[in-house]
């Protein structure tokens, strides 16, 4: 297939899919991260992890309509806001959610799994009677569209240079909250031992809810994000839900380098072998391949040492 | 976004007239129309259907819920405007339309299911339905079963043909062929990229394609990608496209993925007001979620776009938004979901008769003159002789018409040397 082209045009394919690679990498990591922190840290199996996503794409559309009928002047900064707005929304529903629902569960996390399918239904109809049933076209500011061009023949894409940084920025931030914080000392306490987390004084209830809420609400930016890549309409985020399931099981469920790893691992196999084949076929082997290895390793790639 | 039509004046109005005695001479004299007064019951309905002197039942049957629910909206408002409008204008054989709704939930078992109850129980004279091929392949052998009689509004991949299905939209090769001769000769195109979604309509439309450009048009297909339904990420793709130069980029993505694709386009510096690519698989509707800005510059191929410039379009189009709101657009669906319930009654009134073996055996030859498309009848084997059209993607999210074939195209589902 190559024999026709010459060693620059090869050369800048190869670089401007070495960069598919990386946004696709971003994408999962993105997508996977605040369901690493609910699945990993608490063992709540959330199936409406993909509602939550697509409430900061709904956040993020009210928020560019709101701007383009009064601020039409601060149009082109207006996805900050919504980025800020789309965490703190999917945040809130999910502590709801959490008092309301998950909490009852924690003794039984397969229920979990069943009642958040259930919400997931229950959301995506709630959105199909506000926002109905079509799918709505978010706008983007201008800065945000487009690609950059690198040499003449290596374009890269300017939203994907976004989600890249994105993606790095949320990550620090949750490494550190989960490592460096006081809460977050607390958060892998109440993992390791609950019930001794309680008894040295750690509000467990608490840290349960803002867990909750943490992860959630960074489904919310993702959700925000992926307005610049993806769709948004009431069943969207059924559109994400296998992949990131899948980054955050092959990762090893309560770590946090190990998704990082596990995303990796998927995007830059799936992005190498669409190039060689037919993007079916890709698909096909990157989970043949994902499915191997869990049968070998079905604790993940990383796991966390607990003494049970 | 509400899905009760704006009832407007009429409920207040009546109650007001039925106030005193002295306002029942008015009733006679409003413009709605009495039912009641055509051909008796026993002749017009021999085989026990849902007709009474006054009313005759049909059945709607769409996804409502679910996946599809973005699609399937248009065709349920359009088969609602056209059941009101009929009734505006008389009804069929001097009946009432009454229609029931059933929820397919975009769940294909669910909609055999739905099509059972509405023939078996509700005894309904004809459904309007379905949407995707496997919803109607999972519905056609209910229909045949029971013998009922099926209206389906979505163009398809051809290869079917049923005395119980009537296919109000266009089969694959009515849709593709024209567009792909239009392409070559305007553009010189002569490498065409196939791009599509993993199932059998766009399969069997590239299939098609595949072989009008190797063997008609003697170009050649420099690549031809099939992503799951659902995939959101198509940079690997567009790296190739990139790296093939095509002349064409041909695609039939749908549903979400087609935003993504769209989007990520866009974001790869593709400038589709030079590099030429020709759609089968988005309407308006569809830009809607895409954005107008993600896909200008873009040639779509079907047979309707809203912006047709007709008398009859230009009737429906307002009375469309009247109902059902003015950002409402209308796809080539859409208008297809539209012609069923007025083909039928067409063909009920050709026929004399609600029997679903006379409306099949009469459903041949049967035109509608008043079609926002334009003009349409149906053929021998149950297809409509349409025409086929080329529209141009505008930022608006309207499509510019650019080309349409001088003659109404002939329904082929079985088209030889294609498959």
């Amino acid at each position: 297939m190559f024999g026709d082209y010459s060693i620059g045009d090869l050369g800048s394919i190869f670089v401007m899919q070495g960069f598919a690679g990386l946004i696709l990498f971003s994408v999962y990591v993105l997508m996977a991260l605040g369901l690493a922190i609910i699945f990993g840290q608490m063992g709540v199996i959330n199936m409406a992890h993909g509602e939550f996503m697509i409430l900061g794409a709904y956040v993020t559309w009210m928020t560019s309509n709101l701007f383009q009928s009064y601020l039409p002047g601060l149009f082109s900064g207006y996805f900050f806001v919504a980025m800020m707005l789309a965490f703190l929304a999917s945040g809130a529903l999910g502590m709801l959610v959490e008092w309301g629902l998950i909490r009852h569960l924690y003794k039984r996390p397969l229920d979990t799994l069943l009642a958040t399918w259930g919400l997931s239904l229950i959301l995506q109809q709630a959105y199909r009677s506000v926002f109905g049933a079509r799918e709505v076209g978010v706008e983007l500011p201008q800065w945000m569209l487009g690609s950059l061009k690198v040499t003449d023949s290596i374009e890269v894409p300017i939203n994907g240079i976004f989600v890249m940084g994105l993606t790095v920025s949320i990550t620090c931030a949750v490494a550190y909250v989960i490592y460096k914080s006081r809460w977050g000392r607390q958060v892998r306490a109440v993992v390791q031992n609950r019930i001794m987390a309680g008894a040295v004084g750690i509000n467990t209830e608490k840290v349960d809810r803002y867990t909750y809420g943490l992860g959630c609400g960074i489904a919310g930016i993702a959700g925000s994000a992926f307005t610049m890549i993806g769709s948004t309409g009431p069943t969207s985020g059924q559109l994400y839900i296998v992949d990131t399931f899948l980054v955050v099981v092959f990762g090893g469920a309560a770590s946090l380098l190990g998704t990082i790893a596990s995303a990796f691992s998927i995007s830059q196999t799936q992005s190498t072998l669409e190039f060689f084949m037919s993007g079916s076929m890709a698909k096909v082997l990157t989970l043949l391949a994902v499915v191997g290895i869990l049968m070998l390793r079905p604790q993940g790639l990383f796991s966390l040492k607990v003494r049970k | 976004m509400s899905d009760e039509p704006n009832k407007g004046l009429r409920s207040p109005l009546r109650r007001k007239l039925l106030m005193g005695a002295a306002a029942l001479p008015l009733v006679s004299i409003l413009p709605r129309p009495s039912f009641g007064a055509g051909p008796a019951t026993a002749t017009v309905n021999t085989t026990g259907l849902a007709v009474t002197d006054t009313e005759v039942t049909v059945g709607i049957l769409h996804s409502a819920t679910g996946t599809m629910a973005i699609s399937e909206t248009g065709s349920i408002q359009a088969e609602k405007l056209a059941i009101e409008q009929i009734n505006a204008a008389g009804g069929v054989l001097g009946r009432k339309i009454k229609f029931i709704q059933e929820d397919g939930a975009s769940d294909w078992p669910t909609f055999a299911e739905k099509a059972k109850k509405l023939l078996v129980n509700d005894k309904v004279a004809a459904i309007m339905g379905c949407w995707t091929s496997a919803s109607r392949k999972a519905v056609l052998p209910v229909v045949e079963q029971y013998n009922g009689m099926l209206y389906y509004p979505t163009f398809y991949e051809g290869l079917e043909q049923s005395k119980n299905v009537i296919y109000t939209g266009q089969e694959a090769t009515q849709q593709i062929l024209a567009g792909l001769n239009w392409i070559a000769k305007e553009k010189g195109a002569k490498s065409f990229f196939f791009i599509g979604s993993d199932y059998i309509w766009p399969r069997t439309s590239n299939k098609i394609a595949r072989k009008h450009v190797e063997n008609v048009l003697k170009g050649k297909v420099v690549g031809e990608e099939y992503y799951a339904l659902g995939s959101t990420q198509f940079n690997s793709v567009i790296n190739k496209i990139k790296l093939t130069k095509p002349d064409v980029i041909f695609t039939d993505v749908v549903g979400g993925s087609n935003v993504a694709f769209y989007k990520q386009l866009k974001a790869a510096g593709v400038d589709l007001s030079k590099q030429a690519l020709l759609t089968i698989s988005v309407t308006e509707d569809e830009i809607d979620g895409i954005g107008g800005e993600n896909i200008a510059g873009a040639y779509a191929c079907m047979k309707y776009f809203q912006s047709l410039d007709n008398a009859n379009n230009k009737t429906f189009v307002p009375a469309f938004k009247k109902m059902w709101g003015e950002k409402t657009v209308i796809g080539d669906v859409t208008q297809a979901g539209y012609l069923g319930p007025w083909l039928w009654k067409l063909t009920c009134e050709k026929a004399g008769s609600f029997d679903v073996d006379k409306i099949a055996a009469a459903s041949a030859g049967v035109e509608f003159k008043e079609a926002p498309e334009g003009y349409v009848r149906i053929h021998e084997n149950h297809h409509l002789w349409s025409k086929t059209r080329v529209g141009r993607a505008k930022l608006d999210g309207q499509f510019e018409l650019i080309f349409e074939t001088a003659d109404l195209i002939e329904p082929d589902p079985f088209p030889k040397g294609y498959q």
